[in-house]
């Protein structure tokens, strides 16, 4: 789960990780209230999980009450590479001496976690880590001793910061692995972090990512949201507890198991079909959640024909059988559905939709047969 | 000979009388493995359909010699079931439990990685079949039978839709062995084929990956440095566009790295055939071993 900038600071400001201090605002009007409160010259951030904002326009210094309300006015409702903001943040105005950059992440190919650190910050760190790869000093922290104090002071040295600030840096370090450890954090990227002209450290950007599996033990991260990120599709499937993605073509897919879903939207793509989504309906689906896929699937307008490829282990064709059959009772689906059932109890599943001869529903025997059904009737 | 699962196995189930674990249980039992035991805390004393429950899978082993472990309690209580494993000093764990949070599986990998005594497979796995010897896990074997085909896979039903192709030509396995979908999976591809490498019953060994990560990558140098037997791959996500995560946790593209194009090429120039379908892998499979 992607955190929203200020969503990540109030994390990180709950460990001890100086942020300047600010408020969310959703309205223009919350917005010129947080910017009295704060104090001017203020900065009106437009929060959406996307980089190069400042550059489009995202990002405003106002310098009183007349320019917060415009550049507030402005940025809501902006659309940034496709997202439309719905929240700012408002917040206090530093002065910057230098920019660096910290981050921790969840480097699944080590088995262990990487942090970063570099004097080059404030910029795109993949054009500094190409061009200059030393400018970044790194370093894996084994998970069962975590972050020690040598750590920050082996990567403040490496990293060749400023001599009067390599202690506080080392401790700053020290706190943002607190934050990835106890927040059970996948990424935590501070971009930049400023050196203020008083030699305070501060993080002047937050990028957080969660894991979403380890949701249950921090009640208060599960809350947090991303209005302008919604997709209607999707909002609806995770209320229904459904993994889907949305994508941009319009064959609708429906199967079990993820790497089989996978590899079905590319053996449609081969067959010169374009995925609508990707819906992976779960181990041992019952009906119900056959029924709901369905209406998750449809309610995407793009959808011209629908493909349900299932390989059942846990997951029980018969189940998925009434579960059509039942979709087509309550939502009576216009579009045509080519189906694919193997595995446990394929042949009660085909009978099943045999006798109940639903309208525009093809079954056929295997997944490429399938893949080329769906696409000749997607057309 | 077959990997990991046979006739040697001796299987203690941590989570048995769950309604999946024991549904599970019985299925690996009634197939001919040898379940000796069951875990299941404050209900030692019990026994499910014959097998004896314990509280703890210290007491499982002291009584019954098991040697193998399924973990399949809910994913709050996993990570705690596999490090009781691992001190319980069982040789191979396999973890089928989905939705471990990400750090616990880091604690744990590197917990047992440092004692260096037991070998976890998973989690988020479907398991391990030997066809005709054992089967640990929810693979549902009758599609499979015993042959000289060594399946290695990071997603389970897609390992279904491969095996059921190769079967339909004729073809079978010495084992299937799912490492699972998860970002930090307890054994790799590498592990696995190893294993593979050094069975006599395995003539050919497939491989099916999927985007995310850099486990495909390694394998390929892996292969081309240490492994004579012919492998063929196949990867799952060419679709997927980057940054959204496909269903499986491990299964994200960040960036240009871990997409399935990179992972194909990769293996192609270390000498594995790739197959773009399940039933080009297949072909390729009757064309190596004929058909």
């Amino acid at each position: 789960m992607d955190l929203l900038e200020y969503q990540g600071k109030q994390l990180l400001s709950r460990h001890g990780v100086p942020v300047p201090s600010g408020k969310p605002a959703a309205t223009v009007a919350d917005a010129v209230a947080a910017a009295e409160e704060i104090g001017y010259p203020c900065v009106v951030k437009a929060q959406v999980q996307i980089g190069g904002r400042g550059k489009l326009g995202g990002i405003k210094v106002a310098a009183n009450r007349e320019e917060a309300e415009q550049y507030s006015n402005d940025i809501l409702g902006m659309d940034i590479k496709g997202l439309t903001v719905q929240e700012l943040w408002i917040e206090e105005a530093s002065d910057i001496a230098s920019e660096y950059y910290a981050s921790i992440v969840f480097d699944r190919s080590a088995k262990s976690s990487l942090v970063m650190l570099s004097t080059k910050g404030g910029m795109d760190i993949e054009a500094v880590a190409e061009e200059d790869p030393t400018a970044i000093a790194t370093l894996h922290v084994d998970p069962l001793i975590g972050f020690q104090a040598f750590h920050g002071r082996r990567l403040a040295f490496d990293a060749g910061v400023d001599a009067d600030v390599i202690g506080p840096i080392g401790q700053m370090l020290a706190k943002l692995y607190e934050t990835y450890v106890e927040e059970e954090a996948l990424l935590i990227e501070v971009n930049p972090l400023i050196i203020t002209a008083d030699r305070e450290l501060k993080a002047l950007d937050a990028k957080v990512t969660l894991d979403g599996n380890a949701l249950y033990r921090h009640a208060d991260n599960a809350e947090l949201s991303d209005p302008s990120a919604e997709d209607p599709q999707e909002k609806m499937a995770k209320e229904r507890g459904l993994t889907y993605v949305k994508l941009d073509g319009n064959v609708g897919i429906l199967g079990n198991g993820a790497g089989l879903v996978m590899s079905t939207l590319d053996v449609v793509a081969q067959a010169g079909g374009k995925p609508a989504n990707f819906l992976d309906a779960g181990g041992g689906s019952k009906a119900e959640a056959i029924t709901a896929a369905c209406e998750v699937i449809l309610s995407d307008p793009k959808v011209t024909a629908v493909l349900f490829n299932i390989f059942g282990g846990i997951t029980r064709c018969d189940e998925v059988a009434k579960g059509l059959i039942e979709a087509f009772a309550q939502i009576n689906p216009t579009v045509p559905f080519v189906v694919r059932l193997d595995g446990t109890n394929d042949v009660a599943g085909r009978e099943l939709l045999a006798e109940a001869n639903l309208p525009n529903v093809h079954t056929v025997a295997t997944m490429l047969e399938a893949a080329e059904k769906v696409v000749e009737l997607a057309s | 000979m077959s990997v990991l699962v046979g006739n040697d196995t001796k299987l203690v189930v941590s989570g048995i009388t769950g309604r999946e674990g024991t549904f599970h249980t019985l299925n690996n039992r009634a197939y001919g493995t040898n379940v000796v035991a069951g875990v299941t805390p404050g209900k030692g004393g019990q026994d499910v359909e014959g097998i004896p429950v314990f509280d703890t899978l210290h007491k499982a082993v002291d009584e019954t010699g098991a040697n193998t472990a399924m973990i399949f309690v809910p994913p709050r209580f996993a990570a705690d079931a596999i490090l009781e494993a691992e001190d319980a000093g069982i040789e191979l764990i396999i973890a089928i439990t989905e939705g471990i949070p990400a750090h616990d599986e880091l604690r744990v990998f590197n917990h047992i990685q440092s004692k260096g005594t037991s070998r976890l497979v998973g989690p988020n796995c479907p398991g391990i079949l030997s066809p005709g010897k054992a089967n640990v896990g929810i693979i549902p074997a009758s599609f499979f039978r015993e042959g000289q085909v060594g399946v290695v896979s990071r997603s389970g039903t897609l390992t279904y839709q491969i095996g059921n192709e190769l079967a339909q030509r004729g073809f079978g396995n010495s084992s299937i062995v799912g490492i699972g979908g998860d970002p930090v999976p307890g054994s790799n591809f590498i592990d696995i084929i190893k294993l593979f490498e050094a069975d006599d019953q395995t003539e050919l060994i497939v491989m099916s990956g999927e985007i995310g990560g850099d486990a495909e990558e390694q394998a390929a140098e892996y292969i081309k440095e240490h492994v004579t037997k012919p492998v063929i791959g196949y990867i799952a996500g060419f679709t997927a566009p980057p940054g959204k995560q496909m269903g499986h946790a491990g299964a994200i593209v960040s960036g240009s790295k871990g997409t399935a194009a990179a992972k194909a090429e990769a293996l192609e120039a270390c000498g594995v055939r790739v197959g773009r379908t399940p039933t080009a892998v297949a072909d390729i499979a009757a064309e190596i071993l004929g058909a």
